[in-house]
């Protein structure tokens, strides 16, 4: 636990060590205005919550998130200071742990950042504050998801910009597997199961649920499982890559 | 304490290392040393646990590097080929990260970081990011991670490359210093290096054990083990060498590149003592001007270069 943490404090105050950290809580919460009133209408819906917001965000992280993951390990093993860390008394699940957490806490810290939003939809009506923080919560949950495979695909590669460039397809392979557009041409020539099977493993699936206020144990399961699954195949990468 | 047993590692088709085999003790500095590319850095990858080996064993104060790598790597100080870091961080910082990754807290950890950068001499840059630094202080940053813990064995790979002469010393003081209580593996280059801190010397080529003893063995090796240097004044006579060459002990003599105004031989003979007092003799005779009359230790160079382009194969000392 001890070196969980180490890892965890070492790659959050790496962030704040250079601009990354400001950048992106910058551009994070200027987008996330953009998305919100301008292309979600929040004031044009009329209704007094945070729905504009949250369905733009899975399109928010798609870029912003894997810009984040993609120096987690690939910076390591550029820098060679992977072979320093894999040399230090700790397991590789530690590192990857540890990593992880600190860019899901930063993510989380940048979510909450955006509490004017909260604010200000308190201000104008009386939303129903449960079902915002449900959508926290998912927001939370959901870019663990995002995280989980950047960290992962970082590992395949010692160069960034094709880490970042994965990353953001395999995601968005992630997002479109939900959207009805993607499900409607399955539908035609495929089984129903496999439909279903190819809609649930997309974010927006179990995302927009999260996002109405239904808090399903099911929906939860599926991005702490699906976290698991992502850094578990971290840990084997890590491992097969660091020396190459 | 360290104890490595028919090491084998594969890439591929490429054999890096192949089938090493050593023990080092306590107390003892063992120098690595081969060409680039020989696999000494591999092979200390393997004993610090970074690379997993294809065949064999090696066990670091008594726990199994595959079996036990965290105890290994507890025991273990590593400076790894080129000194990495984390560059966005400060001295200060980084060995902040690595003590509390070695799990010291409080008045201890604190201790041992001044430790450690007084012993690397880090004073002056504690608070300067590691990527603004020189190499030799980089270089410096990574002895004094390695020692933070004060480990029973240290591993470094070419602990003084880049840095100047000063440092280079500073380190092997160093390195001396801490070599009573621990078990040492150095790699290096530079062959005066070997003889100025190292107990023994092994040599790979090709991933195998050209040769492993000591600094004096190697020397002895040398074609130039005992041999005579004889520099004189001007030019002598042309017949000079053939009068050396008839004198009873001596074997060989072969007429070096003169310096300026001066002449060389390299005199070859059984009993280098003898021989040398026989030329003396002869030089009064003919009234040369003797600059230099010493016997060599071995040139390690010479040495080197035989052992690893393959030109002496099976001279493994043991």
């Amino acid at each position: 636990m001890n070196s969980v943490i180490s890892i965890y404090k070492r790659e959050l105050s790496s962030y704040f060590a250079t601009p990354v950290a400001y950048v992106f809580i910058i551009i994070f919460l200027m987008l996330a205005g953009v998305f919100t009133f301008y292309l979600g209408g929040m004031y044009e819906r009329g209704q007094a919550d945070l729905q504009a917001f949250f369905s733009y965000l899975p399109w928010l992280y798609l870029f912003l998130i894997p810009a984040l993951s993609m120096r987690l390990w690939a910076e390591e093993r550029k820098s060679g200071s992977i072979e320093l860390l894999m040399t230090l008394p700790i397991s590789i699940t530690h590192a990857v742990v540890g990593k992880f957490l600190a860019v899901w806490l930063f993510i989380g810290i940048a979510l909450l950042l955006t509490f004017p939003l909260w604010i200000t939809v308190n201000y104008l009506g009386e939303p129903d504050n449960p079902v915002i923080f449900s959508g926290y919560l998912g927001a939370f949950l959901m870019a663990g998801a995002y995280l989980a495979i950047g960290s992962c695909i970082s590992a395949i590669t010692r160069n960034q910009v094709i880490a970042f460039v994965i990353a953001v397809v395999v995601c968005f392979g992630f997002i479109l597997s939900g959207f009805p557009l993607v499900l409607d041409f399955f539908k035609d020539w495929l089984p129903q199961i496999i439909v279903n099977a190819i809609s649930s493993m997309s974010f927006l699936t179990h995302f927009n649920s999260i996002i109405k206020g239904v808090i399903d144990l099911r929906d939860i399961i599926y991005f702490v499982s699906f976290i698991g699954c992502w850094l578990a195949a971290n840990v084997i990468l890590v491992d097969m890559k660091k020396s190459d | 304490m360290i104890e490595v047993q028919n090491l084998c590692k594969q890439f591929g088709v490429f054999t890096a290392v192949d089938d090493i085999s050593f023990n080092v003790n306590k107390g003892e500095v063992l120098g690595f040393l081969g060409p680039n590319g020989a696999g000494k850095s591999t092979t200390m990858k393997m004993i610090t646990g970074f690379l997993a080996p294809t065949e064999g064993k090696v066990t670091v104060c008594g726990a199994d590097v595959s079996k036990e790598p965290i105890e290994v790597k507890k025991s273990i100080g590593y400076l790894p080929e080129g000194a990495p870091a984390y560059d966005d961080m400060t001295v200060d910082s980084f060995l902040k990260f690595i003590a509390n990754i070695r799990g010291y807290h409080g008045a201890e950890k604190d201790k041992r970081i001044e430790n450690a950068i007084q012993k690397a001499n880090l004073e002056s840059v504690i608070h300067k990011t590691i990527e603004t630094l020189s190499k030799g202080f980089k270089r410096r940053v990574g002895l004094a991670q390695a020692i933070l813990h004060d480990p029973p064995v240290l591993v470094m790979d070419e602990p003084t490359d880049g840095l100047d002469p000063n440092q280079k010393h500073e380190v092997r003081l160093l390195i001396k210093e801490m070599a009573t209580e621990k078990a040492i593996i150095i790699s290096t280059h530079i062959l005066e290096e070997v003889d100025a801190i190292c107990d023994r010397a092994i040599i790979i080529s090709q991933g195998k054990v050209k040769f492993d003893g000591t600094p004096k063995e190697l020397e002895s090796m040398s074609e130039y083990h005992n041999a005579i240097r004889l520099t004189l004044d001007g030019y002598p006579s042309l017949n000079a060498e053939k009068l050396i060459a008839e004198l009873s002990h001596v074997n060989r003599v072969e007429y070096d590149k003169s310096g300026d105004e001066k002449t060389v031989y390299e005199v070859f003979a059984e009993n280098a003592t003898e021989a040398a007092k026989e030329i003396s003799h002869l030089a009064q005779e003919q009234e040369w001007l003797v600059d230099e009359l010493v016997v060599q230790k071995g040139r390690l160079e010479d040495v080197f270069r035989r052992l690893t382009t393959g030109e002496a194969e099976g001279l493994t000392h043991e």
